[in-house]
């Protein structure tokens, strides 16, 4: 848990890039990344959650069924910029390899920081889908990250 | 011409004579000369790879990205239930209670492995340590990463988990995991080449009902395997995709 969490609770209206939005309760409170563990998940070319491992459903909160199927970016959480995730699509949809820092927003409205790495998989040189793996991150990354994200808002 | 097979330098040392034994069972089965060669590292093992000389391949899952994406191998089996997951661990008197413990400047002890090597990096990173602030020393085996902490010539050690977990338990009580990987994807696979992918069909036949036969089952125990697994193209590729996520 990161020194700085208050614990408070408040209802944020979250707003997606495709026009959809949701009203999600946020949680200050960080749950610590697990050590040794990689955070799994490929989705569609479109961003739909196409799989998710085990460790992707304890630390995300929901269940495998909830997540399979969903868009990526119901993780997404409100103190991140869009800009990040601008870059992050940007990178991958011209076929290269993306990494960043990312605050993750969980079913139950805590949160968790990650390293990401997203590449675009191809298949007989077409896009079929991006394999998105998070390991964790250390506390002078996660600093710098709140830093710069506070100013992207 | 025969085939030519080789098995990743990986290998456990007390399982070399089991590779053999696996040639002479693969050679019967297929009814067809395989010559089997082993190599000391993995430089020169792929270099062999790299000039055409391979047909068949036990690989560990670093190389195998190369050897399928590059090579046009082909994944045929896994070995059953074997992951490969890394530990990093400190001598026992270590102050070091958690990775966030080490400091720059460690000596940090590891093998040519890429995938132990790989791991072990990755989970130094919380505690901001990369090849550029730590001081790194290969060695040709674990039991020769578990002497250097001994004789405190390492602050850390990377090990293959199952490369620790068969050190003895004199040995592993002077030692300590400080981090376990939980990766569960990642693991050696018995791969293909195009010369020899008109034999895939017999050959992934009788690997996967090589644990039936009585022989086949001393031979998979003198290699350490519980028998094989098939393994589709696309479970090939998400490993690799995964792998590639894990290479800065």
């Amino acid at each position: 848990m990161s020194e700085q969490d208050t614990g408070s609770v408040s209802d944020v209206l979250i707003k997606y890039y495709d026009g959809t939005e949701r009203t999600a309760t946020i949680v200050d409170e960080e749950v610590p990344y697990p050590d040794g563990k990689l955070i799994v998940s490929r989705t569609d070319p479109q961003g739909i959650i196409t799989h998710a491992n085990q460790a992707f459903v304890d630390m995300s909160a929901y269940t495998r069924e909830e997540l399979i199927g969903t868009n990526h970016y119901i993780l997404r959480h409100p103190d991140m910029p869009a800009v990040a995730f601008q870059g992050l699509w940007e990178t991958i949809e011209s076929g290269k390899k993306w990494q960043g820092y990312v605050k993750n927003l969980r079913k139950d409205g805590k949160y968790y920081w990650v390293k990401a790495t997203v590449i675009p998989n191809i298949r007989n040189g077409k896009l079929v889908g991006y394999t998105s793996v998070r390991r964790k991150p250390s506390r002078s990354k996660i600093r710098e990250s709140e830093a710069l994200y506070e100013t992207l808002k | 011409m025969p085939f030519n097979f080789t098995v990743s330098p990986d290998f456990a040392p007390d399982h070399m004579s089991g590779w053999f034994y696996f040639n002479t069972w693969l050679q019967r089965k297929l009814g067809t000369d395989i010559h089997l060669e082993l190599y000391d590292g993995f430089d020169s093992q792929r270099a062999d790879i790299r000039a055409g000389k391979i047909d068949l391949i036990y690989a560990n899952p670093y190389d195998a990205s190369m050897l399928v994406r590059e090579m046009g191998f082909k994944a045929v089996a896994r070995p059953a239930g074997k992951r490969d997951e890394a530990v990093i661990v400190v001598p026992a008197d270590s102050a070091v209670q958690q990775v966030e413990d080490l400091a720059e400047g460690i000596r940090i002890a590891t093998t040519a492995d890429p995938d132990v090597h790989t791991i072990g990096m990755i989970m130094l990173e919380p505690a901001d340590l990369d090849a550029g602030n730590t001081e790194q020393r290969e060695y040709d085996s674990y039991i020769l990463i578990a002497k250097a902490l001994m004789r405190g010539q390492a602050d850390a050690g990377f090990f293959l988990k199952q490369g620790y977990d068969e050190l003895s338990d004199l040995i592993k009580k002077q030692m300590r995991v400080i981090v376990s990987s939980q990766i569960s994807v990642v693991h050696h696979a018995l791969l293909v080449g195009p010369s020899m992918q008109d034999r895939f069909g017999e050959l992934s036949e009788a690997l996967i009902s090589m644990k039936e036969d009585e022989k086949g089952l001393g031979v998979l125990e003198s290699m350490g395997l519980q028998g094989w697994e098939s393994m589709s193209v696309e479970q090939t590729e998400f490993m690799i995709d995964l792998i590639d996520t894990l290479i800065d």
